[in-house]
């Protein structure tokens, strides 16, 4: 452990090089740079709105916030995991050639993304102030699910890259799950309008329902549901346990097998 | 043990070949349930053992494939070996294939930070190094262009120039003194030969017996994984060119 904590200290400005890199090479290079983050959810989200109520005509209650809470951390979560499942093998001529700890790579990924993700909170605040959604005390809540998001998309990456070095069609078998997930999460319906006594568990036992719903109960000022706390928290700091694990035990592999 | 900087105990590497390289999950169900998953082990290193007190310069001789890489490899942490056990005191510097963390995309300034970062330099060390770093890589203007636009010459150079940026207690050069033209190699070997101090440890893997008989004091020979040679310089050279006669 105290080897571990010192190693860890060795190679921290690695890790902050890795993370800048990741933000710096994703905006050079185009004109806008940094503005996309924001862009690019605020015109998706424009997409979905005129989609659903204007041509399916479904009239729910602050449309254009409600979907792109939801949005929002289905993109960091589907991003992240993309984004580690790659990490170590589109790392691998440093893995092969130079010692580093392998975790720093999925370690970065999470970093970055979750420093993308906060910045396009902001279009989520200047978008609710102008549908007149205030926050409250209960916007203090956020913080909870946040954090879970930022676990659970860590430990899933860090499983998702051991996986990625020693079976490379995980790739497409994860983004089907991707899109599964994003239909499973209730982004652009209510789960209210559809849920009954056999379909509940769908959500019930998403994890990442349960923070998006946590999440919107922080927006929209109403306090979150224990089951939702309670579920997501477990089963986010369980995958993270589980992949440190897995990728611990394999990490010595790597080499061998890239 | 605290005399050594170099332990290794009996250190055994084993490669799995799978016979048909199995990389993707469909493949490796389908041959899971035929029982059909075999693979073919190869030995790249047999129980080496060696050990280096504080300032020994060990040539590595052999064949290729005979395991030089590997042993170099695992002296520096990138391997961790099947069997056996290695002891390191001190700061390692791994002259092994330079420059392979640099990104395409960056320029030579930024290649330097990060490069200097994954070798465990911290950010004030590299800053007060920059200039000699800079200096001694020849790059002149070209340092603030991204690294897409080099020649694989320069990329070497500068390889080298961050790599050689410390003062390390175990130095493993792995065929680095073949980088640029003339004139840059000659300024290389004065480089490497200013690194290696009274009581630095070196490994020194290369073809050149000439270059092996002016720096070590020690020859290690290895042969199919196994070390068939260690001792004096003048009898490990002599031996080595039997084999290679």
């Amino acid at each position: 452990m105290k080897r571990f904590v010192k190693n860890y200290i060795k190679y921290r400005y690695f890790l902050r090089e890795l993370i800048k890199k990741d933000i710096k090479l994703k905006y050079r290079n185009s004109v806008l740079g940094v503005l996309w983050t924001l862009l690019e959810p605020l015109l998706t989200m424009l997409v979905l709105v005129l989609v659903f109520s204007s041509l399916l005509g479904r009239k729910t209650e602050n449309y254009a916030v409600f979907i792109l809470s939801g949005r929002l951390i289905y993109s960091f979560y589907s991003g992240v995991t993309k984004q580690s499942l790659k990490s170590i093998r589109s790392n691998s001529g440093m893995i092969k050639k130079v010692y580093v700890p392998k975790y720093m790579y999925p370690l970065s990924s999470a970093f970055s993304n979750y420093i993308m993700f906060a910045l396009s909170l902001l279009v989520l605040l200047c978008v609710a102030l102008t549908q007149k959604i205030y926050p409250t005390v209960y916007a203090f809540q956020a913080l909870y699910p946040l954090a879970v998001l930022f676990i659970i998309g860590l430990g899933s990456g860090m499983i998702l890259s051991v996986m990625n070095v020693f079976f490379k069609d995980v790739e497409y078998l994860w983004n089907i799950f991707l899109m599964l997930l994003m239909y499973a999460s209730a982004i652009f319906y209510q789960a209210e309008s559809v849920i009954n006594e056999t379909n509940k568990y769908i959500f019930k036992l998403n994890p990442l329902y349960c923070i998006i719903n946590s999440f919107r109960h922080a927006v929209f000022g109403t306090a979150m549901e224990s089951w939702d706390v309670m579920y997501s928290g477990i089963f986010s700091i369980s995958v993270l346990l589980i992949g440190f694990i897995v990728f611990i035990k394999n990490q010595d592999k790597f080499a061998l097998h890239l | 043990m605290s005399e050594y900087s170099i332990m290794a105990e009996k250190i055994s590497m084993k490669y799995r070949l799978p016979a048909q390289k199995v990389d993707n999950l469909k493949e490796y169900v389908i041959r899971l349930l035929k029982r059909n998953l075999q693979y073919k082990e190869f030995l790249a290193l047999d129980e080496v053992s060696f050990n280096a007190c504080a300032g020994d310069r060990i040539g590595i001789l052999g064949l290729n494939g005979a395991g030089k890489s590997t042993l170099s490899k695992i002296v520096a942490g990138v391997l961790k070996p099947s069997c056996g056990k290695i002891y390191r005191k001190g700061k390692i510097a791994p002259l092994i294939e330079l420059g392979a963390g640099f990104e395409q995309q960056y320029t030579g300034r930024e290649n330097i930070f990060l490069y200097g970062s994954m070798l465990g330099y911290k950010k004030e060390y590299i800053a007060s190094k920059l200039d000699e770093i800079i200096d001694f890589s020849e790059l002149g203007d070209f340092i603030d262009i991204p690294l897409k636009n080099y020649s694989s010459g320069m990329k070497a150079r500068l390889g080298f120039s961050i790599a050689t940026a410390c003062e390390p207690d175990i130095l493993i050069l792995d065929e680095v003194l073949s980088v640029g033209d003339a004139k840059f190699r000659k300024k290389s070997e004065q480089k490497v030969k200013s690194m290696m101090k009274e009581d630095t440890t070196v490994l020194f893997v290369s073809h050149s017996l000439s270059q092996v008989e002016a720096i070590c004091n020690k020859v290690m020979i290895l042969d199919h994984g196994k070390c068939i040679f260690l001792g004096d310089v003048k009898e490990g050279i002599a031996k080595y060119e039997e084999i290679i006669a």
